[in-house]
């Protein structure tokens, strides 16, 4: 028999997501309390910024890795699936939420919430995916 | 497309977890073609083939052939 890599690919995914998230978390919450306590001059607050940003570019990258990594192709087809359907659910919040901002119909909102939309985004495509093929395509 | 690929397994009494050992993919994926939900690559089908000692096409069926 042989074994599973795509199950090796999905691990190194959790894993890889693990870190990333445990930097941000900690760069974002240990960033702020360092900010309130004035334990850092206010430049601080640049590379602070940029390490919480690049966390969740690296989440992109993270998944971006699986999806080239994952060597069974159903597997594959329904990653691609569920982020195709995430982005296009976050995308388009974006555009409509913009041109509602744009109008003063609504207040704007920090663009860090795109992405956690995002990200909610992927439990649809995963519904998308149960709904269709009849798997939310995480590999056990 | 059909294919006779739970037939195939059920010859030898393979579970569809031993069958997705055997190619190196998940049991979703096995399901997934078993069901005719997903049309697997042509790499895969080969695998497939070669598996049970068949020609591809002893396996893998034009929609409206039967089984």
């Amino acid at each position: 028999m042989t074994s599973n890599p795509s199950r090796a690919a999905m691990r190194r995914y959790v894993w890889r997501l693990v870190c990333i998230m445990s930097v941000y978390v900690v760069a974002l919450i240990g960033g702020q309390l360092a900010m309130k306590a004035q334990l850092f001059g206010p430049q601080a607050a640049i590379p602070i910024a940029l390490v919480c940003g690049l966390c969740i570019v690296f989440t992109f990258v993270i998944m971006g890795r699986l999806m080239i990594e994952t060597e069974d192709e159903f597997m594959r087809l329904l990653f691609v699936r569920q982020t195709l359907v995430a982005s296009g659910f976050a995308l388009s919040l974006a555009a409509v939420h913009g041109f509602l901002s744009d109008f003063d119909i609504i207040a704007p909102v920090d663009a860090y919430w795109w992405p956690v939309l995002f990200f909610a985004g992927q439990f649809l495509g995963q519904i998308a995916n149960r709904v269709q093929y009849g798997t939310w395509g995480a590999l056990k | 497309m059909n294919n006779r690929l739970k037939v195939l397994r059920a010859e030898r009494s393979w579970s569809q977890q031993d069958l997705a050992d055997r190619l190196g993919v998940s049991r979703q994926s096995v399901n997934a073609i078993e069901t005719g939900r997903y049309d697997p690559s042509l790499p895969l089908a080969f695998t497939i083939a070669d598996l049970f000692g068949l020609p591809i096409e002893a396996i893998f069926l034009r929609d409206g052939d039967s089984e």
